[in-house]
């Protein structure tokens, strides 16, 4: 299974190689390292060389979210760093947040679901075989008990989340004037010469 | 003064756009299908024998009945989900992914020879291996180049601003002016429309902004624009403010101040109060039935330029209406509600959800009965409308007894088509009234001839045409 597993890598390097190219000055090379670091949350996907705009995955399994790969310009100014790692940290904090999240209603459900069959005296499976579940009106006592034991939790979240998304949205504007007083400034420079 | 028919049409219309709009909501209730078929051709094309392909069938079918009996148990890696259930989005994608970890010794192989289990192991691998590559390029196929091109640009705004649900919010407000007394003022009446349909789109657009990680989580908001990056935040702002600024300024210039100032409450009240309220009280339940409320009262103040008893009577019948709609929607929606954090009575209070659907469901058949006296409509109005406000309020009682998903579906699909036809025979037995609107509007003609000396009438042009027009009959 190793040597099987080593050889998916390989497979999946050669495809990244042809896409990125050797010379190419995006984020994979870069953030390779980063990205080894936590290999169950990030994926594998390298962007096309000649593309100069972020991309968007599909959503990630655990978290719903969907993972954004910025693109990193050759001149990129501080401004367009800052706003980049901003939304870089946001996105994993977010993909954190939610992932968590999700497995911990998974697994608590899971569990009440197994101490109600229990109570209740029956197996873990139905006659048919079929995994027994308990309706909806049963449920609702887990869903309202796990809502209001998460909701200071949701409570720090939502202020942060709240925070975090003015903020990008207040850089990307400041990014936005910068990019539109530069094509200003250069045109007045070609007109004056 | 008998209804002409030029007026008598224009009202019909305003009810006809009402009810067309409701079957586009229902419609959009509609869920997508599962696209686990474009997999299994994704791995037919790898090569494979018969006997791999139903090998692959019935991990496949293992993973999809997710039966305890049939499972396989993967082998313990980072990548692998604890819990093989459905998740509450429902993504048949993920259940794909799941097929990777299988070790194949506790496969459940079938009945052959020592050679031949042996021959099937290896393939198995080599498939798996073949399949990981196979996942890793269609995730990668997945990816999506975040340029915006503009020919996308108006599908992707119009998602923004909930277009169908602006539709019905403008339907509304066009009830409100046509219920309203004085004569109808086409012009006045379309400068209301874009602005309240602006407003709208504007308030939709932030609520969106807001909501980006929650709506990522929810099955039935996962497809929006900012949540599938088809459009920066920065954008979608922008567009919000280039929404509200000339929606605004239309109402209070082009219409009259009051409506102008209500349209600015509303954007606050469903941007800054409902939407975060979402997560922290179960009184956003109550402060969006509000903000569902203010535009019919837009359109009578539109027509009539003051906030009298018929406005609030308009006001009351959606206010009440919200009850039973949503109600009987978060009914289905508790285990989403309850993963993404929101707080809403169908999780945290049932019983009281459903009492307050019932409630405001009775509460409409008193608001239909008050519609006369008020002088909306005639006696027949709350007589014909029985029939209707009953079956939504035994509706309501079977939501009420039963507390079931059946029993919630069935009042919301009621719901959507209760509002327009009701609202189109209360236009019906309005216009049936047509010599009580010269007496009533005589007692308002003295409030704008005051108006008309402040500086509101010194706006040039077309935009002073709400102003004017009453005083000239």
């Amino acid at each position: 299974m190793a040597s099987l597993r080593s050889g998916r890598r390989t497979v999946v390097s050669h495809l990244c190689r042809a896409f990125t190219g050797p010379g190419s000055h995006l984020a994979p090379e870069r953030g390779a390292p980063r990205r080894d670091a936590a290999p169950s949350r990030v994926s594998r996907f390298c962007p096309p060389r000649k593309s100069c705009y972020d991309w968007i995955g599909p959503p990630d399994k655990c978290s719903n979210l969907r993972p954004v790969h910025f693109y990193i310009p050759e001149n990129e100014s501080p401004l367009e760093q800052k706003l980049r790692e901003l939304r870089q940290e946001t996105q994993e904090w977010n993909q954190q947040f939610w992932a968590n999240q999700n497995l911990t209603f998974r697994k608590e459900k899971e569990e009440f679901i197994h101490s109600r069959l229990k109570a209740k005296g029956l197996g873990l499976r139905a006659e048919s075989g079929q995994k027994a579940t308990l309706n909806a009106e049963e449920m609702a006592d887990f869903y309202k008990e796990f809502l209001s034991k998460n909701f200071q939790k949701h409570m720090y979240y939502n202020r942060d989340w709240y925070k975090r998304n003015f903020a990008i949205t207040y850089f990307m504007g400041k990014v936005a004037l910068e990019k539109i007083w530069n094509k200003l400034r250069l045109k007045q420079k070609k007109t004056i010469n | 003064m008998a209804a002409s028919p030029h007026t008598l049409s224009s009202r019909l219309l305003t009810g006809w756009v009402g009810g067309c709009v409701w079957y586009l909501e229902r419609r959009a209730m509609q869920e997508s299908p599962h696209k686990f078929m474009h997999l299994f051709r994704n791995i037919n094309k790898q090569w494979i024998t018969f006997q791999h392909f139903n090998f692959l069938k019935r991990m496949y079918v293992t993973q999809l009945n997710r039966s305890l009996n049939q499972q396989v148990k993967p082998k313990p890696e980072p990548v692998t989900s604890p819990f093989l259930e459905k998740t509450s989005s429902g993504q048949a994608k993920a259940e794909v992914h799941e097929l990777r970890p299988i070790s194949p010794p506790s496969l459940p192989l079938s009945r052959k020879a020592n050679e031949k289990e042996l021959i099937e192991l290896e393939s198995a691998s080599v498939i798996e291996a073949s399949i990981d590559v196979g996942n890793a390029t269609k995730e990668e196929k997945q990816w999506k180049e975040m340029k915006l091109h503009v020919d996308d640009l108006p599908g992707i705004l119009a998602r923004l601003s909930k277009i169908k649900l602006t539709a019905l919010v403008v339907s509304t407000t066009s009830a409100g002016f046509a219920l309203a007394p004085g004569p109808f003022d086409w012009p006045c009446f379309l400068l209301t429309l874009l602005g309240t349909g602006l407003a709208s789109c504007a308030a939709n657009s932030i609520n969106q902004f807001f909501e980006v990680p929650f709506d990522s989580n929810m099955n039935r908001t996962k497809n929006r624009p900012l949540v599938r990056g088809q459009i920066s935040p920065l954008l979608a702002v922008s567009f919000a403010t280039c929404c509200a600024l000339p929606g605004v300024a239309l109402l209070t210039w082009g219409v009259n101040p009051l409506t102008g100032a209500l349209g600015v409450f509303n954007i606050f009240l469903y941007t800054c109060c409902y939407t975060p309220l979402k997560r922290i009280s179960i009184a956003n339940t109550w402060v969006g039935a509000v903000v569902g409320a203010i535009p019919p009262v837009m359109g009578w103040t539109a027509a009539t330029g003051c906030l009298d008893a018929g406005a609030f009577l308009l006001g009351g019948i959606l206010y009440s209406w919200q009850f039973p709609h949503f109600n009987a929607l978060s009914w289905g929606l508790r285990e989403d509600y309850s993963r993404g954090g929101y707080c809403m009575m169908s999780v945290t209070h049932p019983a009281l959800c459903r009492r307050v659907a019932l409630r405001h469901c009775l509460a409409l058949i008193g608001l239909s009965t008050a519609a006369p006296i008020l002088d909306v409509t005639t006696w027949t109005f709350p007589v014909i409308s029985l029939p209707i406000n009953l079956y939504i309020s035994y509706l309501g009682f079977r939501f009420y007894r039963d507390a079931d998903r059946k029993s919630s579906r069935k009042l919301f699909f009621c719901s959507l088509w209760h509002l327009p036809l009701f609202l189109l025979l209360m236009l019906t037995y309005y216009l049936l009234r047509g010599t009580r609107r010269r007496t009533v509007w005589k007692e308002h003609k003295n409030i704008y001839t005051s108006l008309q000396a402040s500086s509101l009438s010194s706006a040039p042009g077309l935009f002073s045409c709400c102003n004017k027009r009453v005083y000239e009959n």
